[in-house]
């Protein structure tokens, strides 16, 4: 099914999702965006391992495994982080970031 | 196929950390998720593409939607950045962006992939379980309970409040 | 050989009632408090002599001799396999005396206080102290070795500055207890240093070792030392410093006079029988290691207590303050024992000094307590301390009249009271020694006559004074003690002391030496008479003398201006030419390198802290970029 598109194209495709996180992350004010700024790094990362499995070591497993784990880490941090959101906002009545900074000098 | 999923992916991830509003944001947010389902069913990597579906798509977006439900007032549109702060970030996750792209292309990948078997669930499940030399028996092991950890985790952080609630009652 | 061990109980009990009564006292009616610390004195006091009787009595055979034995001991801290230092009682003929004299002031003391003390504030904390100071005392006299001697030492110390500074609202009686705690301090700092001298060259603290006369410290007397004395003569001499503190010797004795601040109870215990005569108990304790390694330090003592009686002595004649009075006629007697002690030698007769020294010790106890505790009934009557404002008073107070004339008798050497013999002892010692410390003592016994009449003629008879309220005689509390003791002033001279307290524990033979003794009686009855003479009437002579000797009247009434020539040292020359620079290289150096350190280092967080702006997106950009640098930096430029 991958027939004709080199291995590169897929990195093309996560370094850019990648960066697209890390651009989002750095602006969005909404602790909520951030997190799903996370989960686009994290996908993106996710693509390249595989990809490599694909690519370079078809007969081994370890980047698929590597995906899947990362993707239940995803999940764990996921819960915590909007667990963490959530208290914030109890305490702040708000998410946005610039006000959660309590902890400054 | 592939070029569409990959317009896909690049499009909604741009118009998930661009969108104004959250719930849109969330909803990009799952497109780009399916649309890494589908390329991993491209790879023929059916059971990972499934996982990705279901918690990814499935979980932890209706997660942030929930969240988002009971944090944000939805026709607010969120606050932006300043312009500064938008140029720096784009400069700096371009800059990243070129130089990761300057070091893929400059080095010599294979262009084709080599044809394999699809990897089946069954195999999936006895590398899972197997503590032989190429299995992850291990990492199974370590991921179960950090999964664990996370939950009462979760718990604790977001019951907090409930909790001291409930001592100052016992107090009274 | 029998078993003292129960002597362990007789400071124990007051300790026993010292935190019984500290801990729990405000809880009861002060009566209860001043009664519970006379009953536990009570026991100690039978204790002590039950002590004494079957020591110097019961199982001593006439004429062998008094052993000194080591009732209790317990090793307290184990320093090193060499250095122990124990905790025990010590009973040998000068404890056991000691025993005896301090339990018995301190009971009268206890049981006269319950009349004075009436109606005080801080009653219980009174009597918690009184017991704290007689265990410590107690502790004192017992101990078996040299630096259970110290500990207890600065016990009584301090708590002889708990009970100057009874009245601790009163600030002339802070400023007294915090002088009389530095000076003692400053003094026992001799004694600390002589301590470890005198241990380094022996390798032990026990007193049995140190006094053996074979011992390490009498052998090891070693030729070589310091400025021409051997370094054993000048630890002795820096352990004589720190009696001459507690002893209130000249020049430590300025915090004595001042220490009468104190309720006079704590006067007639503290400043009159019992702490003042530590540093005599020191050097009696230590007198084997004095009277045989040479004898230079005991000329110093012989010198120093001279000296001190003599000055005492003169000021004790213009002083008008009566607490006062007795308190140079303190130092005047002590001053007489430390030079009985200094012209003694060891063993037989020469050790006649020795048992003079404790027998003064004993007699002095029991009158000087009394006339504190008197002078104590007739400030009660007329709440006053100057004599101008009394006189005529033995209409009013009969009992206290006749025991401080007993007292004053006492003291001035008449016979047969206890003073006589006991003065006559140490008269007959100093002239054996050298004729002119006899001469200076026998001038002081002169003057000690006129200057204790001098007090009993201006509180009793002189002038009839007019008083606003009749002053009556002292509940009968306060005044059996005065009886007792002087009861125990009239008696305890026949006591068989050159029997029972000798410098090597064997009797000697003692009579009365008439060269000596007539003439000592002479020119005490001359300073009597003198006295009668000048102030039994109102009368202008005493002015008119006081007149001729102008300048030397004045330099006497101001104790020769002691307390001015230490404030000068200390003030414009040790604050000014040491203390200040200190304080200044203090101030701008060390504190300046301390504080500079600390604000550079407050300066650099300040300008730092920028760093922890709180603002998550900003730490990612510089994660961001900074990891962005480190490839652009390894894989593109190296």
């Amino acid at each position: 099914m991958t027939q004709g598109i080199p291995l590169n194209f897929f990195l093309i495709i996560s370094t850019l999702m990648f960066f697209i996180g890390i651009f989002g992350f750095l602006t969005r004010r909404n602790l909520i965006t951030m997190l799903m700024s996370i989960e686009l790094i994290l996908n993106a990362v996710n693509i390249n391992f595989v990809v490599f499995n694909k690519y370079l070591y078809p007969q081994q497993l370890h980047g698929l495994f590597f995906s899947l784990i990362i993707i239940a880490v995803a999940a764990a941090e996921a819960a915590v982080a909007i667990a963490i959101i959530i208290n914030i906002y109890r305490n702040f009545k708000s998410i946005d970031v610039d006000n959660v900074d309590e902890m400054k000098y | 196929m592939f070029y569409f999923l990959a317009a896909m992916v690049i499009v909604f991830s741009i118009l998930t950390v661009t969108s104004r509003k959250v719930l849109r944001a969330a909803t990009y947010l799952l497109f780009v998720l399916i649309a890494t389902a589908a390329i991993y069913f491209l790879l023929e990597y059916t059971f990972l593409a499934a996982v990705q579906l279901t918690v990814y798509a499935g979980g932890i977006v209706v997660l942030i939607i929930f969240s988002i439900l009971l944090t944000s007032r939805l026709s607010e549109k969120a606050p932006v950045a300043s312009v500064r702060q938008q140029i720096l970030s784009a400069l700096a996750a371009g800059a990243g962006a070129v130089l990761t792209l300057l070091t893929i292309l400059k080095y010599g990948f294979p262009q084709e992939s080599v044809a394999s078997e699809p990897t089946s669930a069954v195999q999936i499940g006895n590398a899972l379980t197997s503590y032989n030399r190429d299995g992850f028996a291990l990492a199974f092991e370590v991921i179960s309970v950090l999964l664990l950890a996370a939950m009462i985790g979760a718990i604790v952080v977001a019951r907090r409040e409930k909790l001291k609630e409930e001592e100052s009652n016992k107090e009274l | 050989m029998v078993n003292y061990a129960y002597t362990l109980l007789i400071p124990l009990i007051p300790l026993a009632v010292f935190l019984f009564l500290g801990l729990t006292g405000h809880k009861y009616k002060p009566i209860v408090s001043g009664i519970i610390g006379t009953l536990g004195l009570g026991i100690g006091a039978i204790l002590s002599y039950a002590t004494a009787i079957s020591y110097f009595f019961v199982n001593h055979v006439d004429g062998t001799k008094l052993e000194s034995i080591k009732a209790f001991e317990i090793p307290w801290l184990h320093i090193t396999e060499n250095l122990t230092i124990s905790l025990g009682s010590l009973i040998d003929p000068i404890s056991v005396m000691m025993l005896v004299v301090i339990t018995t002031v301190s009971l009268m003391v206890h049981i006269y206080s319950i009349g004075y003390m009436k109606g005080e504030k801080g009653y219980h904390r009174f009597f918690a102290f009184l017991s704290l100071f007689t265990f410590s005392m107690l502790g004192l006299v017992m101990a078996t070795n040299i630096f259970q001697m110290y500990i207890f030492w600065e016990l009584v110390g301090l708590s002889s500055y708990l009970l100057i500074g009874f009245y601790y609202t009163k600030p002339s009686a802070v400023a007294a207890s915090k002088k009389a705690f530095i000076v003692t301090r400053f003094a026992d700092l001799g004694f600390l240093i002589g301590i470890l001298m005198l241990s380094f060259f022996t390798q032990t603290f026990d007193f049995q070792t140190l006094t053996n006369p074979n011992g390490p410290a009498i052998a090891n007397n070693y030729g070589t030392g310091f400025m021409g004395l051997s370094l054993i003569t000048w630890a002795l001499l820096f352990i004589f410093m720190g009696g001459a503190g507690k002893s209130a010797m000249f020049p430590l004795h300025i915090w004595l006079p001042d220490a009468m601040e104190g309720p006079t109870p704590v006067s007639a215990l503290i400043h009159a029988a019992t702490m003042v005569v530590a540093g005599v108990y020191l050097v009696a304790r230590l007198f084997p290691v004095y009277a045989l390694t040479g004898g230079d330090a005991l000329h110093v003592v012989a010198w120093v207590g001279g000296f001190s009686s003599l000055f005492a002595a003169v000021i004790a004649c213009t002083q008008t303050d009566i607490k006062r009075v007795l308190a140079y006629s303190t130092m005047s007697q002590i001053g007489y024992m430390m030079l009985a002690l200094g012209v003694s030698g060891y063993g037989g007769h020469d050790g006649l000094g020795f048992m003079a020294a404790n027998f003064h010790l004993f007699t002095h106890a029991m009158f000087k307590a009394l006339l504190f505790l008197g002078a104590g009934a007739v400030i009660h009557a007329v709440h006053s301390n100057e004599m101008g404002d009394m006189g005529g008073l033995r209409k009013y107070l009969p009992i206290t009249h006749i025991t401080f004339l007993i007292a004053c008798l006492t003291i001035a050497g008449v016979p047969p009271f206890s003073g006589f013999w006991s003065k006559d002892e140490i008269l007959v010692a100093a002239w054996h020694h050298d004729k002119v410390l006899f001469i200076i003592e026998f001038l002081v016994a002169g003057l000690t006559a006129f200057y204790m009449f001098r007090l009993y003629y201006n509180i009793f008879w002189n002038k009839d004074t007019h008083y606003h309220h009749t002053p009556h005689e002292s509940p009968l509390v306060m005044t059996i003690p005065l009886m007792i003791l002087a009861f125990g002033a009239v008696v305890s001279g026949f006591l068989p002391f050159h029997k029972m307290v000798t410098s090597d524990g064997m009797a000697i033979e003692s009579h009365i030496d008439f060269a000596v003794a007539i003439p000592s009686v002479l020119i005490g009855l001359i300073g009597i008479a003198v006295a009668t003479v000048m102030y039994r009437k109102p009368g202008s002579l005493p002015d008119k003398i006081a007149g001729t000797f102008k300048n030397f009247y004045k330099w006497a009434y101001h104790k020769f201006y002691m307390d001015e020539v230490y404030l000068f040292v200390t003030k414009k020359i040790i604050f000014r030419y040491i203390s200040a620079p200190l304080a200044w290289f203090d101030r701008h150096v060390v504190d300046a390198s301390m504080n500079g350190i600390a604000n550079t280092v407050d300066a650099t967080s300040k300008s730092v802290r920028g760093f922890q702006s709180g603002r998550i997106q900003q730490y990612g950009y510089v994660f961001v970029v900074g990891a962005i640098l480190l490839v652009l930096l390894f894989i593109y430029i190296f």
